[in-house]
């Protein structure tokens, strides 16, 4: 999208079946205004047609391409080549952490889409039932929190430094999640799928997820939210009989 | 496995996926082979209109016709995936008022309901609105959301037993000694196999690379023009619903509403190879001007992403803009001598049911087999458990 040319070295994690990982460097002439997503998949169409990675939309609604770029978490089709590196600098492209690997930049994400289901909450709502009520104003001049904008990417699950230490963490898009659809509809059931071990309380605030998310949803906030409620709940509980 | 005839879609475009939904309930087994991810050629990249034809009432009204039926149909089974906001229809000079007339009559023509608004009203619908507009109508237009439309499908589908590969790469057609098609060669790339796969029927369902698969079956003319266009998205979302421009098909026409963003496309000209279409810095810049022109407050927004997606146009001796958005079938059998194969290609994504229904239903009469279409009255599944 512009004349400037960089060369920049992508380096990238592959793997195929039951082989062990290794990393393969590509010397790329890049536009710098170029996605990374665009770099990978150039190295597809012009180096390796064996390259294999998740994508679709190319402009940040599906979420299917998020990687490690340089060791962060990043959707690579709006994450521009000219932010993440520098003329005749490297690309470290690896898969989300803390997914099974399928084959190089691709991983398994069906235990989380299955946990996103149980959260129970609506991807694709009408406009009118897309903002909260306390939404309408934005938190520090900052852009409207709104899980609809989640896109299910993953990329709070590979950051999360507690996702690393067990697969049985729910982590943060699944609570951010039920935190969600507990707000549109109160069901003590999505209390009870969050209060456990390996739910809420599981987390320590690091709030990668947080600083990583490219749609500003988030989850660490959610969580602590969600901690509250729960409580309360607790509480509750004590209080009344069923 | 069963007695069932076993189908093998080539494709997990939004077509294949329906075509291997529309089987499924018609007895077929199938397996569906893509080379990349769930919709990572073209209809991952479309920017998510569900159509309510008023874009094609004037030009194309076969085109426009299928859109608003399947506009209704897609918001009933698969409303999970669509914001149905609705789309204005907005005059910005005195030639877009000359193109009202025809509009109007096009509209009546095809079914779609529309409506006149008065300027002030819209405004207040849509503050962002450029306030010189000179005249608005609505239309049921909505947007959706590309891959999970693709996965609500593909997840139906395979609750009913279709198998889907992604990342299976089509590397060759098997053939018998008469010259039909019995199956395919198949690439896994996530293990760097290769592998032979037998079909009672195999259904070309790649669009705009729909040329390139049946070349593998010794057919070199497929009338199929890859016709990229460039798209932009912003990082605001100052619009509830699509503003398209009141005149003929043009460059930049449509700004819609996706998420917390806009997006506003497209371009049009013709390539060779879709495989990898680099996005052009003057095309951009055109889709600014043009997003500005309908919403001027795009001015004060950042640019999120900007991409190209090939469509696939079939081509009846026309080229880029006036070719038809409809679909096409086509039975390698009566126009090439080649049995086994029958190619699904052009259209849109809101038309991607009715593709398939189409597709479906010439497999069926090729292989004797009497089951009407059921897929418009059935809602979808979660997309969500598609991984299930």
């Amino acid at each position: 999208m512009s004349d400037e040319k960089w060369t920049v070295t992508l380096i990238i994690t592959r793997q195929k079946g039951e082989d062990a990982p290794y990393s393969q460097s590509f010397q790329l002439e890049v536009d710098p205004d170029e996605y990374v997503l665009d770099a990978v998949e150039r190295v597809w169409a012009f180096h390796d047609r064996s390259l294999i990675f998740r994508h679709a939309c190319h402009h940040s609604t599906c979420g299917a391409c998020g990687m490690r770029v340089n060791g962060v978490e990043k959707l690579t089709c709006i994450t521009p080549i000219r932010a993440v590196t520098h003329p005749g600098g490297a690309l470290r492209v690896e898969p989300l952490r803390n997914f099974p690997v399928v084959s190089d930049l691709v991983v398994d994400m069906s235990d989380f889409y299955v946990r996103l289901e149980q959260a129970q909450f609506g991807q694709v709502v009408p406009v009118d039932s897309a903002n909260l009520p306390y939404e309408k104003d934005p938190r520090d001049g900052g852009d409207y929190l709104r899980l609809v904008d989640c896109i299910e990417c993953g990329c709070c699950i590979s950051a999360c430094p507690i996702a690393v230490t067990t697969p049985a963490y729910l982590g943060p898009a699944i609570l951010a999640a039920a935190q969600h659809s507990y707000l549109q509809s109160p069901n003590p059931a999505l209390l009870d799928f969050v209060d456990q071990a390996d739910g809420v309380w599981r987390c320590h605030s690091a709030y990668e997820c947080t600083a990583v998310c490219p749609s500003n949803v988030d989850p660490a906030w959610r969580i602590m939210d969600l901690r509250k409620k729960v409580a309360i709940n607790r509480v509750r509980k004590v209080f009344t009989r069923s | 496995m069963s007695e069932k005839p076993h189908a093998i879609v080539i494709g997990a475009g939004f077509t294949g996926c329906a075509v291997a939904h529309d089987l499924a309930l018609r007895g077929f087994s199938a397996t569906v082979l893509e080379r990349g991810e769930l919709t990572s050629g073209t209809s991952g990249r479309t920017h998510g209109l569900l159509h309510s034809g008023g874009r094609y009432c004037v030009t194309d009204q076969e085109s426009a016709a299928e859109c608003i039926v399947e506009n209704r149909i897609l918001r009933k089974i698969v409303g999970q995936c669509i914001e149905p906001n609705g789309g204005f229809f907005v005059a910005l000079n005195e030639k877009d008022l000359e193109y009202a007339p025809a509009f109007e009559q096009g509209a009546q023509d095809c079914g779609i309901e529309i409506e006149k608004l008065d300027i002030a009203s819209a405004l207040k619908l849509e503050p962002h609105l450029n306030p010189h507009v000179l005249s608005v109508y609505t239309v049921p237009d909505g947007t959706f959301d590309p891959l999970r439309l693709a996965l609500a499908f593909a997840a139906t589908a395979r609750r009913r037993g279709v198998k889907f590969c992604p990342y299976h790469e089509v590397k060759n057609m098997l053939m018998d000694s008469q010259g039909n098609v019995i199956g395919v060669e198949a690439w896994d790339r996530t293990r760097n196999q290769t592998y032979a796969l037998r079909g009672d029927i195999v259904i070309n369902a790649t669009g705009a690379w729909a040329g390139e698969i049946v070349k593998m079956a010794g057919v070199d003319t497929m009338p199929v023009i890859p016709t990229p266009g460039v798209m932009v998205a912003y990082d605001q979302r100052l619009i509830n619903r699509t503003i398209n421009r009141l005149c003929l098909p043009a460059d930049g026409d449509i700004l819609l509403p996706q998420r917390r963003m806009m997006c506003i496309g497209t371009t049009s000209f013709e390539v060779e190879d879709p495989d990898y279409i680099p996005v052009l810095a003057d095309q951009v810049q055109l889709m600014n001007e043009c997003a500005q022109a309908l919403v001027p407050g795009v001015k004060d927004c950042n640019m999120r992403g900007a991409w190209m997606s090939a469509r696939p146009l079939v081509a009846f001796g026309e080229s880029g803009r006036s070719l038809a958005r409809t679909f096409k079938c086509f039975d390698h059998q009566s126009i090439h001598g080649i049995g086994g194969l029958v190619t699904i290609t052009g259209g849109k994504a809101t038309t991607c049911r009715a593709m398939a229904e189409k597709t479906v239903d010439v497999v069926c009469e090729k292989m004797g087999i009497q089951a009407a279409c059921m897929t418009a009255d059935l809602p979808l599944d979660s997309y969500r458990t598609f991984y299930q």
